[in-house]
């Protein structure tokens, strides 16, 4: 018996180890959604990256995600979030936790921070549930 | 503090929603136009153009900046990235930035995990440069690479896409390419149990990007395009997930001595905030990642 849950608890650390991750459906809504605030800037040049970041929005709580920028590029990051969130609001904070001064785009469960930085270096986008409660968030960039 | 536009009228028409496979960004490029609009009009449908300026109101202490999430995809730029940053000081001479072919018959799954990525920049360059027949031999390359290290035959379609979009000139959807290109690299060996290679396909694009990138403000010394070089955060970020990597491959000579290279390199990109490098300055991270480049490029790894 020991010998059979020891195997099986092998089994299992060893699938832990190798699976991906598949995203949930909120999150695929999330991304579709933060893609499509995205998709509205490459009118103007700005290429979306492929890649992205999911996780959740909560109450009084900053879900930050770090980034690295380059000085010279021109940045948006788009963010959504899904039902019981009602409204996010995305800002951008520079290496030491200063806010930096953002164009903002805001729609209720979707919105989006615009910026040039002048230093290139790390930053840290903050997505923050203003109304409603904890929910899927999704966060995508753009550059140009 | 530089004023975005406001978001134009697009040019598309009506846009299918339940179309899009976000599954895969690169797949939905076809119909990408399509949502543009389909962005704009939910925005302006629900009255939400209103762009506002934040004010700096606002700080976060550092225990919480230290447990933001980082992930390979979001937190590491693309090369493409840095080289749109540099081409904004002036004009720079892509072409003049090649490198030889480098072999497609290594046999040590870390160093072809590392040229990889070095491909992929070289991608990029090619595409900055506009040169079609370059793109298409290093698609080829990669290619091979990948295949060497048995990832998805999806990478096959992806050869033949980077070919078509290279003789139509289409630039901006073959940086999709490559990017996608990469991505599907990377997702294929973690579904194969190589995630500890991921990273490395990661290092080998940013060095060779930082080779190029180096290379090229030194024949133009501008402090502008200088800045792009602070980076500390970034190679940091890099050096914890080599050092997450299980530790056969992390002894092995070859990852060792990038690894090691990579805490050198991480001083030489330290610059203060504001404060561009030199030329001497570029000259150093230049030779450094030059050196890591060879290794690379030349170092059979031993049996």
């Amino acid at each position: 018996m020991r010998r059979i849950l020891l195997t099986a608890l092998l089994v299992l650390a060893l699938a832990g180890s190798v699976t991906v991750r598949a995203d949930t459906d909120a999150e695929v809504q999330a991304r579709k959604d933060a893609l499509d605030v995205a998709a509205a800037f490459s009118n103007d040049g700005f290429k979306i990256r492929d890649g992205h970041w999911c996780g959740t929005v909560k109450p009084h709580d900053h879900s930050l995600v770090a980034v690295n920028l380059y000085a010279g590029n021109q940045y948006w990051f788009s963010a959504s979030a899904t039902q019981p969130a009602k409204k996010i609001a995305v800002s951008v904070y520079d290496e030491t936790g200063k806010q930096v001064t953002t164009d903002n785009y805001d729609n209720g469960d979707k919105a989006a921070a615009g910026f040039a930085p002048s230093n290139s270096g790390q930053y840290f986008v903050s997505i923050d549930l203003v109304e409603g409660e904890q929910g899927t968030c999704c966060l995508v960039y753009s550059y140009k | 503090m530089p004023v975005f536009r406001q978001l134009t009228a697009p040019k598309y028409g009506v846009a299918e929603w339940d179309e899009i496979d976000i599954g895969n960004f690169a797949e939905t490029r076809i119909i990408s136009a399509m949502t543009r609009l389909a962005g704009l009009a939910v925005m302006v449908l629900a009255g939400g153009i209103c762009t506002a300026i934040s004010a700096e109101t606002g700080s976060i202490p550092p225990d919480q900046l230290a447990k933001a999430a980082r992930t390979d995809t979001i937190s590491i730029p693309t090369p493409g990235e840095l080289f749109a940053a540099l081409g904004k000081s002036g004009k720079i001479n892509w072409a003049g930035q090649y490198r030889g072919p480098i072999p497609v018959t290594y046999s040590n799954r870390a160093q072809i995990a590392l040229n990889l990525g070095g491909l992929i920049a070289d991608g990029f360059i090619a595409v900055e440069a506009k040169d079609g027949q370059q793109v298409k031999n290093i698609g080829s390359d990669i290619i091979k690479l990948a295949k060497a290290l048995g990832v998805s035959e999806k990478l096959l379609g992806r050869g033949s896409s980077i070919n078509e979009f290279a003789e139509n000139n289409e630039w901006d959807t073959l940086q999709e390419e490559l990017e996608a290109t990469q991505n599907e690299v990377k997702s294929s060996m973690q579904s194969h149990a190589d995630q500890d290679l991921v990273i490395l396909v990661t290092l080998g694009g940013w060095i060779r990007g930082t080779q190029v990138v180096t290379s090229a403000i030194i024949q133009n010394y501008n402090e502008q395009s200088a800045k792009v070089l602070r980076q500390p955060a970034l190679v940091h970020f890099m050096q914890s997930k080599v050092n997450e990597m299980s530790p056969e491959l992390r002894d092995e000579p070859l990852v060792k001595e990038v690894s090691n290279e990579l805490g050198q390199i991480e001083k030489l990109v330290s610059f203060p905030e504001g404060k561009a490098p030199d030329v001497e300055q570029v000259r150093k991270v230049n030779q450094t990642v030059g050196k890591v480049m060879q290794e690379i490029e030349n170092k059979e790894a031993p049996k």
